[in-house]
């Protein structure tokens, strides 16, 4: 215990960051305002290249299935439940796509069929192994918000 | 500030044109003969009460090859299960040495047209049953047989069997007998219950998104009229509750147990909401 807390301090030391680096906002503790979400939900610093691959990515964001994106051409299948992604990032400021993927229900109102990401206001019944968990973490929710502000 | 406005204007642009862009998925317009020789109806008035004004069936919404697959019996992979079924129902089991054909004798007569009007109120049971449980009260009551387990490959057999012997009947639940218009009002609740993580339901890609593709799915209505449908996806038949259970966990939501009463109620009314389309089992799907 005390030699993996050490460990992980060195490495922390190493990699010229603080321990309170890696602090997520907790999903219950975000504040949406005016459909904007101001601060970051993680303060990893945000990537935009892993932020597309989230996006595309079955098992993660999934946002491909509902949205289709010019960008991603080489992936096959995009869905038309929501609206393209081209030009995304010029028609919202970061802090407006941020509280979208957060949770979009804050944004477009409870009926819209946009899930959640970073929000455990979610449906009935959930699966046991995903009780209680947000469908990205707040490092991809960032990653992505980076991702789409290059939609332009 | 200005920039804004215009972009808002191009995005409220896109979205008022949105019909016109995904004409291209929209459902086909196209008539259903099965063997050249039964017309089937696969679009129809939606019944009093219904969100739509037309039904359609699922096979709309499919590909030319899987639409073809299903016009001819001969290429229509789900036949393969109808003979199937046909042994089983004139095969002996059970303790009391009968078949179902020692009772119903042939099925071509004696079935035509009965699937169509499941689920059915069942008065013993005091809930509706399906075809599947039908079967299973025959094999219990009548042959002294063991029902049959949850997907066994006798019971998609059988229902299929059973089903196709009401090919081309319309669609017909009658609401009137014992409880079943609570059974519905029930189905109808868990038909627009958002479950799992995703918070959806299937009111939220059904009604909401029919006629859009979600990934590589065309989205349809989500009837019921074909089941046990012939999944080439899987290379088999699926029951209905199987299908339920799979759009139910695409949600990552815990699903219900097959023939629950939450599911037998969703039957009823998804049933209802394809009144008037087609049995067109063995439907074949993606
Ligand atoms: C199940 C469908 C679905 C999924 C999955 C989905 N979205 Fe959406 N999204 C929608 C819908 C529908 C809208 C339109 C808002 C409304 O009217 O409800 C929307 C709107 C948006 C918008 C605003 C678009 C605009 O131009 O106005 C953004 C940005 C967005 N989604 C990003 C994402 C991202 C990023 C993901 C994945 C992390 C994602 N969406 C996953 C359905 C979905
Ligand atoms: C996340 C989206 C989604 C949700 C939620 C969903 N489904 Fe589906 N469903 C699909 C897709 C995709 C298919 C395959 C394409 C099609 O036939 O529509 C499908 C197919 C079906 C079919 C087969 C239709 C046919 O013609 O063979 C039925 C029946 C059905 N769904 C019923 C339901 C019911 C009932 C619910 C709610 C318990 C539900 N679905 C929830 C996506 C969904």
């Amino acid at each position: 215990m005390l030699s993996a807390r050490l460990t992980l301090a060195a490495a922390a030391l190493c990699a010229g960051i603080t321990a309170a680096a890696a602090k997520d906002i907790p999903p219950g503790d975000v504040k949406i305002v005016d459909g904007k979400l101001a601060e970051a939900v993680s303060d990893t610093a945000a990537s935009a290249a892993d932020g597309r691959k989230f996006f595309a990515d079955r098992k993660l964001g999934n946002c491909l299935a509902c949205h289709a994106n010019s960008d991603l051409s080489e992936q096959q299948f995009h869905g038309e439940v929501g609206p393209s992604m081209d030009g995304v990032g010029a028609r919202w400021t970061p802090e407006e796509l941020r509280a979208i993927v957060v949770n979009s229900k804050a944004v477009f109102g409870a009926q819209t069929v946009m899930p959640g990401f970073y929000s455990l206001e979610v449906g009935k019944d959930v699966a046991e192994k995903f009780q209680g968990k947000t469908i990205l973490s707040a490092e991809q929710v960032e990653s992505i918000v980076a991702y789409l502000a290059t939609l332009k | 500030m200005s920039r804004k406005l215009i972009l808002a204007a191009a995005t409220a642009a896109v979205v008022s044109v949105g019909g016109a862009l995904v004409a291209s998925a929209d459902p086909v317009d196209e008539e259903l003969v099965i063997d050249g020789e039964i017309p089937m109806v696969i679009r129809t008035k939606a019944p009093e009460g219904h969100p739509f004004d037309e039904v359609l069936s699922g096979w709309l919404f499919r590909t030319p090859e899987t639409r073809s697959l299903e016009e001819d019996t001969f290429t229509n992979p789900g036949m393969l299960y109808v003979e199937r079924g046909e042994e089983i129902w004139n095969t002996v089991e059970g303790e009391a040495g009968k078949s179902c054909a020692s009772c119903h004798g042939d099925a071509a007569e004696t079935m035509a047209g009965v699937a169509a009007a499941y689920p059915k109120w069942d008065a013993d049971a005091e809930r509706p049953i399906n075809v599947e449980l039908q079967i299973d009260k025959c094999r219990e009551n009548n042959m002294k047989a063991e029902p049959y387990k949850f997907d066994a490959p006798e019971q998609r057999a059988l229902t299929t069997f059973l089903k196709h012997q009401s090919l081309g009947k319309p669609v017909q639940v009658d609401l009137s007998q014992g409880d079943m218009q609570s059974w519905w009002d029930q189905g109808k609740e868990v038909y627009y219950t958002r479950t799992g993580q995703l918070n959806l339901s299937c009111a939220s890609c059904h009604e909401e998104n029919n006629g859009k593709y979600i990934r590589a799915d065309h989205l349809s209505q989500g009837n019921v009229n074909g089941f046990p449908t012939y999944r080439l996806k899987q290379g088999n038949m699926v029951l209905l509750h199987s299908r339920f259970r799979g759009c139910i966990r695409d949600t990552r939501a815990e699903f219900p147990a097959p023939f629950s009463d939450e599911l037998m109620a969703l039957e009823v009314y998804t049933t209802w909401r394809g009144t008037g389309l087609s049995v067109e089992t063995p439907a074949v799907r993606q």
